[in-house]
């Protein structure tokens, strides 16, 4: 071997991340301009990770990049199937990687919500493409930069916003719910599959909360009455750190519950 | 051989030769590949991915289109500065050997790459070659890329390539400049035979660099300098595995690159940040890795040079002319060859045979006890 010349390998940055298990969390958020997306963003900056969020509107992406310094804004449609690589080459680009990908992007379907026979096919497909089709594209196409960091750290998250709108028939929730119900079954397939290379699937129901999608589905609600995101995404949180820091083998559902 | 003219990482019928210590010649499908794996090995891929590095643009100053070509960087994290071959008007339908020169380019020379922007910084000693500087935030400078970028390519492949076509199923961070595509052979059910066979897998990340630049005085300066990252836990596992007598099998020339450069100071491979400079050819020692699963490649490239560090000159041609009677596909998205690193001089054995059996191939370590 001819060497022209040797680098010293540097090890600063593989120290910095040891002394810091999860200050430097890599983590992206898709629908991340507001309600629960927001709320995470603002979360996951809080407890010092490096954040990168996806949101289809410029405007706002721009606003909430001014709004948080050090957040990586993506202008991005997670429903569309050119929009993916895109968004993977920036987020794992941006990042340096990636430990933790949270699919929170959501679309309600018909709004006014409407019974099943009067859904537009339409509507039924965008809920399905940005619920179902997105997370799945999206974390298939990230799946290497995972596996990278679970290899190196010993875990690493995938957690996918569910509802208990997957699990119960309530009328009038058609698209949603068939839709988070397949995500919710996507959750734990992909879950079984990827526990060998350490990668957790992790499925978060967080309740009723007084987002922008809620005030969609139930115009006439009280907000009062309503979880806050910033508790919801507290939780999120939480349950994210916890599955990292014990690498919980059993990843699927973390509390169903209305 | 034939040039691989679809980019289908994984064809149904993808072959593999394998050359083993002794010189030996055997063909399985590729997707048969973990039968050459023994318990105690470790599989170490590269999970860096290719950034869409083509880019389409004008030269300010005169007006003309060119074609940037982004090609080397100083670290995994620089998103600013790097290397490029800039070529004049058209794009990868002309064989890049027939590409016009791009105008007369000068420091400070400014140019337009669809939404993003550059300077070049310096010439370096070749008219296509330069150092250049991308404008604006790094974030911005990803959005631009991921959004006007295309993947680079070559004539030989027809239809133009999306980034999901040197996107690997284990791809990780896009820092490379073309994907390293010995790993296009792996997807998630190869892993599960690696581990199958009592085998270990991990990854390190290298920048694997341009493989042709259409100048044969500048093909001569490759591969340049490539960034490289080896994780503790990646070098741990090869600690591991050479302390219990396991084999390295490299997926790629860019992971021996890595792996060797990284050892070249004591023979261990150490963690953390380097710059493979090293030139691996037939003359050179290799000290970690045993083996090395590529693609089929021709003869006169630093590729193949690379290959003479694992076989020598008369079992690779002789390999040659298997791979040309068995029809072999050549390039990123053509067949396999694993070769082992030659037992050591003198041992040699040479067996001019060809094994078709899989079977009664290699039966010191296809039939190793699990």
């Amino acid at each position: 071997m001819q060497d022209k010349s040797i680098v010293v390998p540097d090890a600063t940055t593989e120290e910095a991340r040891a002394a810091h298990p999860g200050g430097a969390l890599r983590v992206a958020i898709t629908g991340g301009t507001s309600g629960l997306g927001l709320a995470l963003v603002r979360e996951f900056l809080a407890r010092g990770a490096n954040v990168a969020l996806v949101a289809r509107g410029a405007e706002r992406v721009d606003r909430v990049v001014q709004e948080h310094p050090g957040a990586h804004g993506i202008v991005a449609d997670v429903s569309a199937k050119d929009d993916i690589y895109p968004i993977a080459v920036q987020i794992a680009g941006e990042l340096g990687g990636l430990d933790v990908l949270i699919n929170n992007a959501s679309d309600l379907g018909p709004a006014p919500l409407a019974l099943l026979g009067d859904t537009d096919c339409l509507d039924f497909e965008r809920a399905f493409a940005t619920n179902v089709l997105g997370p799945f594209r999206l974390t298939k196409a990230l799946l290497g930069a995972l596996t990278a960091s679970a290899r190196e750290n010993g875990a690493a998250v995938v957690l996918n916003i569910s509802s208990d709108a997957a699990i119960n028939a309530y009328p009038g929730w058609g698209a949603y719910g068939t839709s988070k119900a397949a995500l919710l079954h996507l959750t734990r397939i992909w879950n079984e599959e990827l526990a060998s290379e350490g990668v957790r699937f992790v499925s978060v129901d967080p309740g009723d909360m007084d987002t922008p999608m809620h005030a969609l589905a139930v115009p006439d609600g009280n907000p009062a009455a309503l979880k806050r995101p910033e508790t919801a995404a507290r939780e999120v949180a939480d349950a994210i750190t916890a599955t990292i820091a014990r690498c919980i083998p059993t990843g699927a559902t973390e509390g169903d519950r209305r | 051989m034939i040039p691989a003219s679809q980019p289908s990482q994984r064809p149904p019928d993808a072959k593999l030769l394998i050359i083993d210590k002794y010189g030996r010649l055997t063909h399985m499908p590729r997707t048969s590949f973990d039968n050459f794996l023994r318990p105690g090995d470790l599989v170490v891929a590269n999970d860096a991915t290719a950034l869409p590095a083509s880019l389409q643009g004008v030269h300010s100053d005169t007006g003309c289109p060119v074609e940037v070509r982004l090609a080397g960087r100083r670290s995994l994290d620089e998103m600013r500065d790097f290397t490029a071959i800039i070529f004049g008007a058209g794009d990868f339908h002309s064989r890049t050997e027939d590409r016009p020169s791009p105008p007369r380019l000068k420091p400070g020379d400014r140019l337009t790459l669809g939404p993003l922007s550059a300077t070049i910084e310096r010439l370096l000693d070749h008219a296509r070659l330069v150092y250049l500087r991308l404008d604006g935030p790094a974030d911005a400078i990803w959005a631009g890329l991921a959004r006007h970028g295309r993947p680079i390519q070559y004539a030989y492949v027809p239809v133009p390539l999306e980034i999901w076509d040197g996107w690997s199923p284990l791809a990780g961070r896009p820092v490379a400049f073309e994907p390293p595509s010995a790993g296009f052979a792996l997807d998630w059910r190869t892993l599960e035979g690696i581990r199958s066979r009592g085998a270990a897998f991990a990854t390190l990340t290298h920048t694997a660099g341009i493989s042709s630049t259409g100048d044969l005085e500048l093909d001569r300066k490759l591969p340049f300098d490539e960034p490289y990252r080896i994780s503790k836990s990646t070098g741990s596992a090869v600690a591991r595995t050479r302390a219990h007598g396991g084999r390295i099998i490299a997926i790629g020339t860019t992971v021996v690159r890595a792996l060797e450069h990284a050892a070249s100071q004591d023979g261990r491979v150490h963690a953390g940040d380097g710059l493979a400079t090293q030139l691996i050819g037939p003359g050179s020692q290799l000290r970690i890795v045993n083996a090395i699963l590529t693609g089929v490649h021709e003869a006169g490239t630093s590729h193949h040079q690379l290959l003479q560090a694992f076989a020598d000159e008369e079992t690779l041609r002789r390999a040659q002319k298997e791979l040309d009677a068995m029809g072999y596909r050549t390039h990123e998205y053509g067949d396999s060859v694993l070769i082992e690193r030659k037992a050591c001089e003198g041992a040699e054995l040479m067996l001019p045979t060809v094994v078709s059996n899989q079977d009664g191939f290699l039966a010191d370590s296809v039939t190793a006890p699990r």
